[in-house]
């Protein structure tokens, strides 16, 4: 199943702010757990994470520090800013709307089969 | 890029596939650290599930995506890296920076150097209202042994040069203030006009530290002299508004700030400035496109069609060219801009492509210029004998052939280029060689003829 693109960036402040809420974390290992929640069906281009990393680092919602990792190179960690955690919940707000309204429509009109 | 060889190792294919996101203007060199820890690591991970490394390579880089589309991201997300900060650019490693940062404070020091040059003078009497004549005379050696030491710096120029460098100046120094000038001649004129052009070579011997002999040393000098006179320019267009507010500010509370700004902040930045903008270029020069090329573009077809427009008219009147006494500097300038767009718009292209419909254009303005000057030599010919040689004629005359000369063989060259029987690379050749040429000129009108014209 292919996911739009528009949905794709749309989603993607949210998912990445909600993964780093769990723990401060670094680029491949954020997609990993993407691939991993999502089951596989949020394809991200890979490099195209770090635009959004950035960007969420100039908005204030994470903060970004250097440090060496277990094999010995250097690693660009995120993390959550206060400002960041405000910004997820009210994200994940609404998102549980669009959600509420789109579980409420479908409710009432079943998927045709084979679409 | 290309599918990597299995047989090189995956540093280097890492080295090489770091080299290619670098180019990217959107993507710094901390951000390709980012994206290559993450590619290290979608290597190895895929290397543990079996897959061998180069292919682990291939797939990592595949994942990382299209960098075309990858850089359009990053540069949507930082569109300030687009417009390049030169002055204070925090980006580069912190090495790259401290050298840059003491460039730059070399460089200002340079120019503060020029600033007091200008006013030492002043220490033995001479006063720039009062003496002018020594002032313009002397105008190119305040300046201009300080640029030169500049790029001595920065090129580590080695002792023998530098011997030769200074002594061209030392015979500068002797040329300009031994004559004995009348006042008001025009033979002093002409050496303060030309003292500077002889000594400019002296300048682009000294930036290109080494690789004068090279055709493409001369051109990088081409290139500065053209970058720096569009900073001069701006540089100095910043320096009258600063000027205008200084003495409305000061005129506010009584201060008359004119006698300062013409003794001192006029001359002294004036002369630091060329310093100062000669840093900016040479900084500059791998950061933003060059401003020159992109004038050329835009002001090749006018010129062209202000050209063929004047010679169709010319023909349909069937008028002749009024003989005036600045006629032939009028023309002279006419060549020198032509000349300067042919210059900079072959240093800015690519040797390799073919010719286009813009080589053309500038065939046509060459060639409209040429016939143009040979119009008002015509007309100034015939009527030679009456005037007669006076140093500025003389003077004039030389520079239009010397102009002609160069600009009726790059038509020629030119056109052997267009029609496939030559490379353009010749044509570039000539020009770098030419330069020789324009420095011999100035410096016999320096040198031969204040005594030939009776130093009148």
């Amino acid at each position: 199943m292919e996911i739009n693109k528009d949905l794709i960036a749309a989603s993607s402040t949210p998912i990445v702010l909600a993964i780093l809420a769990e723990e401060d974390n670094y680029g491949y290992a954020i997609l990993q757990r993407v691939r991993e929640v999502s089951g596989g069906r949020m394809e991200w281009t890979d490099g195209m994470l770090y635009p959004v990393l950035h960007r969420l680092e100039r908005l204030g919602h994470v903060e970004a520090r250097w440090e060496v990792a277990s094999t010995g190179r250097r690693r660009k960690y995120y993390g959550l800013t206060a400002q960041g955690r405000a910004h997820l919940a009210a994200e994940r707000r609404q998102w549980q709307a669009v959600d509420a309204t789109l579980r409420g429509i479908w409710r009432a009109t079943p998927l045709p089969q084979g679409a | 890029m290309a599918a990597p060889d299995p047989a090189v190792p995956l540093e280097e294919q890492i080295d090489e596939w770091r080299s290619f996101v670098r180019r990217r203007q959107a993507i710094h060199s901390v951000d390709v650290a980012e994206l290559e820890d993450h590619l290290r690591e979608q290597v190895a991970v895929l290397g543990d599930a079996g897959l061998a490394t180069d292919e682990a390579f291939l797939v990592a880089v595949k994942r990382m995506g299209e960098l075309d589309a990858l850089s359009r991201e990053f540069a949507q997300e930082h569109s300030d890296r687009l417009w390049k900060q030169l002055v204070a650019s925090p980006s580069g490693s912190g090495e790259l920076h401290a050298g840059s940062r003491r460039d730059a404070v070399v460089a200002f020091s340079f120019a503060a150097a020029a600033a007091v040059a200008v006013k030492v003078p002043v220490l033995f009497g001479l006063q720039l209202d009062e003496d002018g004549e020594f002032y313009a005379r002397n105008l190119s050696l305040f300046v201009l042994p300080l640029l030169t030491g500049y790029f001595a710096w920065r090129r580590r120029l080695d002792a023998r040069t530098l011997g030769w460098l200074a002594a061209a100046f030392v015979a500068a120094a002797v040329f300009a203030n031994v004559y004995p000038f009348e006042s008001q001649g025009s033979t002093e004129a002409l050496t303060a006009l030309h003292l500077p052009i002889a000594l400019w070579l002296v300048v682009g011997i000294a930036y290109a530290g080494g690789r004068w002999r090279r055709v493409e040393g001369r051109m990088d000098f081409i290139r500065f002299s053209g970058e720096l006179f569009i900073y001069y320019v701006l540089i100095a267009l910043g320096g009258g508004v600063l000027t205008a507010f200084m003495v409305v500010l000061f005129e506010s509370i009584g201060i008359d700030a004119e006698s300062f700004i013409q003794s001192w902040l006029l001359p002294c930045g004036a002369a630091g400035a060329v310093l100062v903008a000669s840093w900016l270029v040479e900084a500059k020069q791998s950061v933003i496109e060059n401003m020159a090329p992109v004038l050329t573009r835009l002001f090749t077809p006018l010129f062209t069609a202000v050209l063929v427009t004047f010679l169709g008219a010319l023909l349909w009147t069937g008028r002749g060219v009024d003989f005036e006494r600045d006629l032939l500097i009028q023309f002279n300038l006419l060549l020198v801009v032509v000349l300067g767009l042919l210059l900079y718009s072959l240093s800015a292209r690519d040797p390799r492509a073919a010719p286009d419909a813009f080589d053309v254009m500038q065939v046509v303005l060459v060639v409209g210029a040429l016939l143009a000057d040979a119009v008002a030599l015509w007309a100034i010919g015939t009527r030679i004998s009456e005037f007669g040689f006076s140093p500025n004629r003389t003077a004039a005359i030389g520079a239009n052939v010397i102009l002609l000369v160069n600009l009726a063989w790059s038509a020629a060259l030119y056109l052997r280029f267009l029609r496939g029987r030559g490379s353009i690379t010749s044509l570039e050749r000539w020009q770098t060689q030419y330069l020789h040429v324009y420095a011999l000129w100035a410096a016999i009108v320096v040198i031969v003829f204040p005594p030939a014209f009776g130093y009148s």
